[in-house]
């Protein structure tokens, strides 16, 4: 038989073969088709929105547009000693166009991040320059502040240059680069974000451990009760759950605060005095108590849907070989149910690590944390590329802990009650 | 769960001990919901337990601060409440309709890069609520959207399908495609199968995925918080206020509200997922 006559055709006429590829080709594009929808609203209102946030939080032209033709005359300049009249002739320029249109302040703003001290200077320097005459603009800004001959300051100018910059990053993480291009660790008492990113670890770590203490044994009960008594309990779990989470933490500012009912208790079993009633609120304490009981139940679902499947005989056959109950939970059940512990514990984390609401209300001054920080940049300094900055570090943490949770455990096995 | 007799004395101790700690955890989730009730029927205005409250003296509860939630002058409670119910039932039905396509192209085995696709459609839920708020912000202020219902009801649609994808995917995990054969060799086209055999067998799945979008929306402030404008304020955001500002017993009032709210919700989705795992036939 020669090889073509093997071949089997479908009534086409066309190869059996190709016409079951075409038709697969069909059906992935069908099935590709109606994700597509989703797809493209996703990408159009959050990932490209995600995308101009990182670019916001690089972008830098805020001093380079402007004193364009300052940084245009600069690019001749090597930077070792003052730069030419060229240069103070073209600042001069771009800074009584910025005069006139009244931003001069952003300017002085920014270049005082830079180097300290430049916002006098340039106030001064928009006093006096109402009566400089024309030319010889470098003996002109010289002589109204010792400062403007100092090279230093126009070194600081030129360091703005770079339309894109990282610097934001680095203020993140509380360094910065030095005049000489180094990247160095601010002073010992201005490192205020990595206190923040510490604690945030932290606490969403210690919340983690909490919730897991504390979900484990529940969730062991909810699954070996019989179903009419677990049904029941299950709605302790599930009803916070399903409730506004304002409406949570607003009860949790009730029962903690100094004369809540919290208090009354250690007062009534003696714990401490009436007079010296603890502050458990607007501080960690807060955040941790709140926190833990508000993400409890994302830790119990798992857990729960986990211990569902062990049948109760392997740990009959782990006590009938003669372990005891302790042994034989600890060598038979317990690693049945690291798949769950897995799932709750990165779920929790990954929640908690980016919590904002209940750190916010509860959490004081010491309870906050780097989600407050965004918050804070975004709404009362403005400085919205370093919220940017501070938002995307956020994300690459929270992004690599999802990578492993869709990994470990798959995206498609989270559940929802 | 009743021991057996022969039962070691010690093993005895330590269940017991198991029951008194699943107790507490049960207690220390549930109790703290429990407060607001009472409270929130306080005659005073301080938000601790008055002494005729403790005993039980009828003249220390009334019912001001639910008259003050209704009628008070100058609050903001009607406006926040109708704008929080326009938004959540747009954002529900843009993240059903939305989520429950994606999720019949997902389930489907001819479906390319499921996997990454699937996580990049849950990651709106994944990601710190902060970060989607600062980006959709950015994003809405850019396209005009800013301090505007349809802004917030967008930003919303984002936030909910997640749920959607995921109750709808789990639902059509256990959906037998041969129906949906039959029905085509019959010679029904693919929009009838759909509408007369699919989506009744997934409904369930459907609503009960609305019912988390329609939650996720209610409650959410992070995101509102950036987009919303005067006329655009929200129950949750008029809660953030108050919570922020002065804790009014008002807000009780409108957060016992809430609590039988979700109640409700709660009962219905529970409902609905036996009813959806009786159909599929599991048995748990």
């Amino acid at each position: 038989m020669s090889s073509e006559t093997k071949k089997i055709l479908t009534t086409d006429g066309i190869p059996l073969e190709e016409s079951l590829k075409k038709a697969e080709k069909k059906n992935k594009l069908k099935a590709f088709l109606l994700v597509c929808p989703l797809l493209l609203f996703l990408i159009i209102t959050y990932v490209f929105p995600i995308g101009d946030m990182l670019f916001r939080s690089i972008d830098d032209r805020m001093v380079t547009n402007m004193l364009p033709k300052t940084y245009k005359a600069m690019e001749k300049w090597d930077g070792k000693d003052l730069p030419d009249e060229e240069v103070f002739e073209a600042f001069y320029l771009d800074y009584k166009k910025l005069v006139e249109e009244k931003t001069f302040g952003k300017l002085a703003t920014q270049l005082n991040y830079e180097k300290n001290g430049f916002k006098s200077i340039l106030k001064k320097l928009k006093r006096k320059m109402k009566k400089f005459e024309e030319g010889n603009y470098k003996e002109q800004i010289m002589g109204v502040h010792k400062r403007w001959a100092n090279v230093e300051y126009w070194r600081a100018l030129k360091r703005r240059a770079p339309a894109y910059s990282y610097s934001k990053y680095l203020k993140g993480v509380d360094m910065y680069e030095n005049e000489d291009g180094k990247i160095v660790q601010v002073p010992e008492d201005r490192r205020v974000h990595k206190i923040l990113w510490v604690r945030t670890v932290e606490v969403a770590f210690f919340v983690t451990v909490l919730c897991f203490l504390m979900a484990y044994p529940i969730a062991h009960l909810l699954a070996t009760l019989p179903m009419k008594y677990s049904n029941l309990l299950m709605i302790c779990v599930l009803l916070p759950f399903w409730t506004s989470l304002l409406v949570r933490t607003a009860s949790w500012m009730i029962l903690l605060q100094q004369q809540g009912i919290v208090n009354d208790f250690f007062v009534w079993i003696g714990l401490v005095s009436d007079e010296n009633r603890p502050e458990m609120m607007y501080n960690k304490t807060g955040t941790y108590v709140a926190m833990t009981q508000i993400l409890l139940p994302f830790m119990v679902l798992p857990l729960y849907s986990v211990m569902k499947t062990i049948s109760p005989s392997l740990m009959r056959a782990g006590k009938s070989l003669g372990g005891t109950p302790f042994v034989a939970f600890w060598k038979v059940y317990f690693p049945l149910t690291i798949p769950g512990i897995g799932a709750g514990c990165l779920l929790v984390f990954i929640l908690a690590i980016g919590y904002y609401i209940t750190p916010a209300l509860v959490g004081g001054a010491s309870g906050t944390l780097i989600s407050n920080q965004i918050a804070f940049h975004m709404k009362s300094t403005l400085d919205w590329s370093f919220a940017s900055a501070m938002g995307l570090m956020l994300l690459t943490g929270v992004l690599a802990i999802y990578w492993v949770y869709n990994k470990l455990v798959g995206v498609d096995n989270i559940k929802l009650g | 769960m009743a021991l057996p007799k022969y039962t070691e004395p010690h093993y005895r101790i330590w269940h017991y001990f198991y029951l008194f700690i699943c107790s507490c955890v049960f207690f220390f989730l549930i109790a703290p919901l429990f407060v607001i009730f009472p409270l929130s029927f306080n005659a005073e205005e301080f938000l601790v337990f008055s002494d005729g409250m403790k005993r039980l003296d009828p003249d220390a509860f009334s019912l001001r601060w639910y008259k003050d939630m209704i009628y008070g002058t100058k609050n903001p409670w009607g406006l926040a409440a109708k704008n929080s119910f326009i938004i959540a039932l747009f954002a529900t039905l843009g993240s059903v309709i939305l989520g429950t396509v994606a999720a019949l192209g997902l389930s489907s085995r001819h479906m390319p890069y499921k996997g990454i696709i699937m996580a990049a459609l849950i990651s709106p839920m994944i990601v710190p609520l902060i970060i989607s708020g600062v980006a959709i912000f950015f994003f809405m202020a850019k396209v005009g959207l800013a301090a505007t219902h349809t802004g917030i009801v967008l930003a919303h649609i984002v936030l909910g399908t997640p749920f959607v994808v995921i109750t709808v995917t789990a639902t059509l995990s256990g959906f037998d495609h041969s129906v949906t054969r039959a029905a085509a060799s019959l010679g029904s086209d693919p929009v009838n199968t759909f509408m007369k055999i699919t989506l009744p067998l997934i409904l369930p799945g459907v609503i009960s995925g609305g019912l988390f979008a329609f939650v996720t929306s209610f409650d959410e402030v992070v995101v509102v918080l950036f987009l919303a404008g005067l006329d655009n304020t929200t129950i949750p955001i008029q809660m953030w206020t108050g919570l922020r500002e002065q804790l009014s017993p008002t807000i009780l009032a409108v957060a016992t509200c809430l609590i039988i709210l979700s109640t409700l919700i709660l009962v219905t989705a529970e409902l609905l997922r036996r009813r959806s795992e009786r159909i599929r036939g599991i048995n748990r």
